[in-house]
């Protein structure tokens, strides 16, 4: 800061410093772990027992209610952990600002894009339309 | 190129190797490996969705070999994430941080998760495979 420069510092730093929202991100990434050890675990589960189903048999395990629900969640609760991890991973590595803004960019609308097409894809299976 | 020409942070080379970085290193790679993963487990819904053909196709394609041995690093990138990410959440309470347990607790999440992987999949081979 110049000895000519009348401001008072705090009015200088205010608005540029941490938005603030650091310790969001991480409790966000924290909830969705704790979320994500039962979930994931109940997915892998289902992931075996869809193995040796047929088509009809796989439709039909997937469209109990309780097995949907659970799946909904897993799946919007991944792409949420999903895309606050990737975001640590590019705000860390990419140093250009116009990547890594871009790079925060898709991974958003990535994670969007595939939590919705895929809880589409379990209510069509359990509404069966 | 970075646009900066300070020194960037993961110096890995000036490092004494130790378990403590393979677990950090490995936690990244297997959560961007788990990232593209999704989009196989979106496949796989929407071709159960959409009926026996498509979900055919993605079943031929996931039992293919190169299905396989993608599945089989799935299971074991998951695994590895989840027992470490248990190691990560035991320390957010503020425990374990003495460094023999430390390495201790490393150590458990690698070899937890080859555990796993080696359960699953001998549990896949004891029901008859993936056929």
């Amino acid at each position: 800061m110049s000895a000519k420069d009348l401001q008072h510092p705090l009015k200088r730093a205010r608005g540029l410093g941490s938005a603030q929202s650091g310790v969001g991100h991480w409790w966000n990434e924290r909830v969705t772990s704790v979320a994500l050890v039962a979930l994931g675990v109940w997915f892998v589960v289902l992931v075996l027992r869809l193995m040796h189903a047929d088509y009809a048999a796989a439709h039909a395990l997937m469209a109990r209610p309780w097995n949907a629900v659970l799946m909904i969640c897993f799946l919007l609760v991944t792409f949420w952990h999903t895309a606050l991890g990737l975001q640590v991973v590019i705000e860390d590595y990419v140093h250009t600002r116009w990547k890594e803004v871009s790079l925060l960019m898709l991974v958003k609308f990535f994670a969007v894009l595939g939590a919705l097409a895929s809880v589409l894809a379990v209510l069509r299976i359990v509404l069966g339309a | 190129m970075a646009d900066t020409r300070r020194p960037l942070s993961p110096h890995l080379q000036v490092y004494k190797w130790q378990v403590q970085m393979l677990t950090s290193i490995l936690h990244r790679a297997t959560g961007i490996a788990l990232a593209v993963g999704t989009a196989v487990i979106v496949w796989g819904v929407i071709a159960l969705a959409a009926g026996a053909d498509a979900y055919a196709q993605f079943a031929a394609c996931a039992g293919s070999p190169l299905g396989l041995i993608a599945l089989f690093g799935w299971t074991w990138a998951f695994n590895y994430h989840l027992c470490n990410g248990i190691r990560h959440l035991v320390q957010d309470a503020g425990l374990g941080y003495e460094i023999p347990q430390f390495v201790r607790a490393s150590w458990l999440s690698i070899i937890g998760s080859v555990v796993l992987t080696l359960l699953v999949w001998g549990y896949v081979l004891s029901v008859g495979g993936v056929a």
